[in-house]
């Protein structure tokens, strides 16, 4: 078992299960809770994703595929996606190749929304490029059901913040691709509102610092 | 930091700064030497007859009190008005018709005094003076009082927000709560004090909606479902404040743990009036210790609002050169931590 990141709330290891490569993600008690609240949160964000995870798979949207569900340990176990972060690649391929990238994640994040789905935590090191080409998306633990404007606008507003931070060379080209992909999912009409969100949340002047 | 101020300006150990908070229902005025040593903290709280502050109300408590605070803050100091050399006061985030009368009072002791005028950011105060008070150097600091609920740490020039409230404070969640079911503050014993006593005798656990979207926390929910959740008998008072500072509690220490683990620094500073809940501080101190972290707490009379913070933040700033010229000194309500530029932490490091 071997850790490969440690986060606040989980632990993601690298395993060896019946001959497969999985990901175990594991969510340990925390000491500061008491335990009625500790297991309520635990179980409550292990049935979640999974869950989330399907419901992004019936959308169209390539995710893990899920092995395993351990409610009472909190223990989900999935495949291990092979591939590379697109935070790795997304600097260094050719700018048509960017540009198809940047439009099919946009198009997935659109299936996403399409379908009622707020990823949460959109950043180019939770999706995958894989051999054959597609982007799988991962991490939905902090994903939530929604159909409403704010938080489309909030979940593609941390798109544009990543791009515009860990790949600013080329972020207005990527971000102008994304929308265009997203648009293409969700129609020119909501595309329209949702840009309009984006805008508003920026001028709310909380990421002020990062703009300059 | 304290023996570059010294070699920096003249006289910097007979220098003094004279800091006016004013952006909710304290009114404090503070003395601190340029050495970073608190001479004087005097303050003057507004308490509303029932409900929460009136901002007007609460600025007439202030133009009222102002003169009393002041002249209390220069005897406890034993300093001359004349041997102020720097006024600082708080500019903003705050209720308007309270900031507007300690920058009017700053803005006529500066230009009576013919000193430079610093407007302060009132949440970089809090987190530089838990700094002075705790020696803390480059903390991930917990901010949260009856309008703020901040996660931030410093970096590249700023202290950046990792997570906040996106609708009530804190503190505000509890006062509302104990407001709402009929609980009566004492003097010396705000409402979080009279809560966090009621929940130390709570036994049952009645579970509340816990609400951290990603790094940012909501409370309103929370408020509505504990004050229904006792209007329904689902608990004692006791069982409902112990699952309320619980939940609460438990909301605020997930996300500093996460910006913890994010930024991997290694002090955590808790401040604000908050700050005093002997139950949050226990729980914090379990993830710094998990972190390998050093836990840090304001002492109180520096946590809560006052005068001495926003002194000393204005002498940081003035020591790297800021000022604020009278003519730029107006209020912004709505001042973001993020949005300072603050050059004097680095020059700490």
């Amino acid at each position: 078992m071997v850790l490969i990141k440690k986060g606040a709330e989980a632990s993601l290891f690298l395993e060896d299960w019946h001959n497969r490569k999985v990901i175990m993600k594991r969510r340990f008690p925390k000491r500061y809770r008491i335990n009625a609240l500790d297991r309520m949160i635990r179980s409550q964000r292990t049935m979640h994703e999974p869950n989330i995870i399907h419901k992004a798979k019936e959308a169209g949207v390539p995710t893990p595929i899920i092995f395993m569900v351990d409610v009472s340990n909190a223990n989900i176990i999935m495949e291990f996606v092979e591939g590379k972060q697109v935070k790795e690649v997304l600097d260094d391929v050719s700018t048509e190749k960017r540009a198809s990238l940047s439009k099919q994640i946009g198009k997935f994040i659109g299936r996403l929304h399409r379908h009622g789905i707020i990823h949460g935590d959109l950043t180019t090191s939770n999706m995958i490029l894989t051999s054959y080409g597609t982007v799988v998306f991962i991490d939905f633990g902090l994903s939530e059901r929604s159909i409403e404007l704010e938080p489309k606008g909030v979940d593609l507003h941390l798109m544009k913040r990543t791009l515009y931070s860990t790949h600013y060379k080329h972020a207005k080209e990527c971000f102008k691709a994304v929308m265009e992909g997203y648009s293409e999912s969700v129609g020119k009409e909501e595309a329209k509102k949702v840009t309009a969100k984006i805008r508003e949340i920026e001028k709310r002047g909380r990421y002020i610092a990062d703009r300059e | 930091m304290k023996d570059l101020l010294k070699t920096k300006a003249n006289n910097s150990l007979n220098s003094y700064c004279l800091g006016i908070e004013s952006t909710a229902d304290d009114f404090g005025v503070g003395v601190v030497s340029f050495d970073g040593k608190v001479l004087s903290n005097a303050n003057d709280a507004y308490i509303p007859e029932k409900g929460g502050i009136h901002p007007r109300e609460a600025a007439r408590h202030h133009v009222e009190v102002s003169e009393k605070v002041l002249s209390e803050a220069f005897e406890t100091a034993q300093v001359k008005p004349s041997e102020i050399s720097l006024v600082g006061f708080s500019q903003g985030p705050g209720l308007g018709p309270c900031l507007r009368t300690g920058a009017t009072a700053a803005r006529a002791l500066a230009s009576y005094l013919d000193v430079p005028l610093v407007g302060v950011n009132h949440c970089i105060g809090h987190i530089e003076v838990g700094k002075l008070a705790t020696g803390a150097t480059d903390p991930v600091t917990l901010y949260v009082s009856g309008g703020n609920t901040i996660v931030s740490a410093f970096e590249a020039g700023r202290y950046r927000i990792f997570g906040e409230t996106l609708d009530i404070a804190m503190g505000n969640c509890l006062d509302v709560f104990a407001r709402a079911i009929g609980l009566q503050q004492r003097k010396g014993a705000p409402y979080g004090a009279v809560v966090e006593e009621l929940a130390r005798k709570g036994k049952k656990f009645v579970p509340l909606p816990y609400v951290v979207k990603g790094m940012d926390l909501s409370y309103s929910g929370l408020l509505t479902a504990a004050v229904s959740a006792y209007q329904s008998n689902k608990g004692t008072i006791e069982d409902i404040c112990y699952s309320l500072q619980e939940v609460a509690f438990s909301m605020l220490t997930e996300v500093t743990e996460r910006a913890l683990a994010h930024t991997e620094k290694s002090e955590v500073l808790l401040t604000g009036g908050v700050a005093a809940n002997k139950k949050l501080q226990s729980m914090l101190a379990i993830i710094a210790e998990d972190h390998g972290a050093r836990f840090c707490v304001c002492p109180l009379k520096l946590a809560a609002d006052n005068g001495a913070m926003i002194a000393w933040a204005g002498i940081l700033a003035y020591s790297c050169g800021l000022v604020t010229p009278v003519e730029k000194s107006f209020i912004n309500v709505k001042w973001r931590l993020e949005e300072v530029f603050a050059p004097w932490v680095e020059r700490e490091k």
